[in-house]
């Protein structure tokens, strides 16, 4: 057991927001047969949403291309998911949640507290939902206001989902501490798309979107690596965690925890396996634990 | 896998609202009940269960089956798959039960084929609305028996495949594959439950699906959890026991909706 913002986790391994996490179902066989630390829901909004057409996800050689387009029963339909993850999953239980505006973000958060969730991740970082996500994730001073007005109407920890879609990602880091936050998650899927050369088309219904998986990694741990100089907060590290490997590599680089996402596609049991390669590593190496990888890379001057 | 282009090489008219579309692509490794995500580019992608190694048989539903009609030999959707898990493979000698309703007998048809290249002994329980529904008789009929049920009594006996269903003896056969509208196969499945068989019974579900690849989660089932594109679409009995099959399933937006 260690400590997250408050949070007891049984291990590091989190469940990404937007994989797995439609019902509460799910998020319980992610946590119970999975074996993640805690998991985040899919990404709630105010209104119930069906999401950009199919093809909304397709895999390529270096990773998964996607753009579901938040799609979500709304707050008051996943009330019920919410309950039921955090009666049965055993673990943590993240909301993740969307707005157009910081008026919006609190309305979903306070429609949602009655499930009672651990704590909130916020969505600023979606690139591929008009208005919503990297629309607002975007501008330093937007994602300060939502942070601050979410963390004035909750009593639980608030963590910011970040975008590398952003000339400098410490400056919205930045602004989300000050707005209060409890934690950073770094990063969300970089811009990409495909195009179908048969016919000219590109592939995914809402004709670009975001990558994730292998390809994404090297980004994700220089994102990690500069919001830990930049941050005192603690960060959550996402982006192409498929190994333990990846999980200590992203924690040296300076994050207290990983999210996994894409990884999945392989085994739900993803968790455990990374989470027993951690621990294996630590006794290889004498250290006592997680937390002396964390922002141990720093050190190595 | 980006999607393949699959060409159109020819088009059978099954039922008044039920084609096949021959592509000229064979899918070697496909096992009977695997589906392929069939993109009808600028429309949607929507999951087909494949009727044979190269073709899919698909009825007019909604906007994206009503622009695929509109396709003619020589045109060209995309393809993805084949994906999830199909039917058990029978062996040699066994006895299979198949039962299927209305387009259902599409991931059904290559089962019957299958069972039959090992000698197993096939009884097919086909039913649709009326006897202009009926698709693939003829190929149920090339592996064994075939019992014809209709809701309109246009052929065969006049009712459901329950109706059929519960004159059989289940106790004979080694396994039982099922597919058809929601509301039959839960039928189906209180029977079998009744006659304590369900160990031996599998069904293949249709929910909307999103990625098709197991990641985003929008068909996972309850209370298991099990995500329909990967972990299915076909599921043994035992894993459907005390899930939401014949009670509701979920819309785009990830609401439950009542069967």
């Amino acid at each position: 057991m260690y400590t997250l913002t408050g949070l007891e986790l049984k291990n590091p391994t989190i469940l990404a927001a937007g994989i797995l996490g439609t019902t509460g179902a799910s998020l319980c066989r992610v946590a119970c047969e999975g074996g993640a630390g805690a998991v985040v829901t899919k990404s709630i909004g105010p209104m119930p949403k069906t999401g950009h057409p199919n093809p909304s996800m397709v895999r390529l050689e270096c990773g998964f291309l996607n753009a579901m387009g938040l799609p979500n029963p709304s707050y008051p339909g996943f009330l019920q998911e919410l309950e039921i993850a955090k009666k049965d999953s055993g673990v943590p239980v993240i909301a993740s949640i969307f707005g157009g505006t910081a008026a919006e973000f609190t309305e979903v958060a306070e429609g949602l507290l009655p499930g009672k969730p651990d704590a909130f991740e916020l969505n600023v970082s979606c690139p591929h939902a008009e208005g919503y996500g990297a629309a607002v994730g975007t501008n330093p001073c937007l994602v300060e206001a939502i942070t601050a007005a979410v963390k004035d109407v909750v009593n639980v920890p608030v963590w910011v989902k970040l975008s590398p879609n952003v000339s400098d990602i410490t400056c919205i880091g930045t602004a989300a501490e000050s707005g209060g936050a409890d934690a950073v998650v770094a990063i969300n899927t970089l811009k990409g798309m495909a195009i179908d050369i048969e016919s000219g088309y590109p592939v995914l219904g809402n004709r670009s979107g975001g990558l994730s998986g292998k390809a994404v990694k090297p980004v994700a741990v220089k994102c990690v690596y500069d919001l830990y100089t930049a941050l005192e907060i603690p960060i959550i590290g996402v982006g192409g965690v498929s190994s333990w490997q990846d999980a200590v590599e992203m924690m040296m680089a300076g994050a207290s925890a990983v999210q996994i996402g894409s990884a999945v596609y392989d085994r739900v049991d993803i968790f455990s396996e990374i989470s027993t390669g951690i621990e294996a590593f630590l006794q290889r190496k004498g250290y006592s634990n997680v937390k002396r990888l964390i922002g141990l890379s720093h050190e190595m001057v | 896998m980006l999607p393949l282009n699959a060409t159109i090489v020819h088009i059978t008219e099954e039922s008044p609202s039920i084609r096949t579309f021959f592509f000229d692509l064979e899918f070697e490794t496909m096992e009977p009940g695997q589906f392929v995500m069939v993109w009808i580019r600028g429309v949607d992608e929507v999951p087909m269960g494949l009727s044979r190694k190269n073709s899919i048989t698909v009825q007019k539903v909604g906007e994206a089956t009503s622009k695929l009609f509109e396709l003619k030999e020589g045109d060209s959707f995309g393809l993805r798959g084949p994906f999830g898990k199909g039917f058990s493979l029978p062996s040699k000698g066994e006895k299979i039960l198949i039962i299927a309703g209305g387009v259902g007998s599409a991931p059904l048809a290559p089962y019957a084929d299958a069972a039959c290249a090992v000698d197993s002994k096939v009884d097919t329980i086909l039913g649709a609305r009326s006897a202009d529904d009926l698709i693939f008789e003829e190929r149920f009929a090339a592996a064994g028996e075939v019992y014809v049920s209709t809701d309109d009594g246009s052929k065969g006996t006049k009712g459901f495949v329950t109706d059929i269903l519960s004159r059989l003896d289940v106790l004979l056969y080694d396994r039982i594959a099922v597919c058809g509208p929601e509301i039959m196969m839960a039928s189906v499945f209180r029977l079998l439950e009744d006659r304590k068989v369900l160990e031996k019974a599998e069904f293949s579900l249709h929910r909307y699906f999103k990625c098709g690849i197991g990641v985003c989660g929008a068909c996972c089932i309850d209370r298991s959890g099990l995500r329909v594109c990967k972990d299915g679409p076909v599921f043994s009995g035992v894993q459907l026991l005390d899930s939401e099959l014949g009670r509701y399933t979920r819309d785009a937006s990830g609401r439950r909706v009542k069967i």
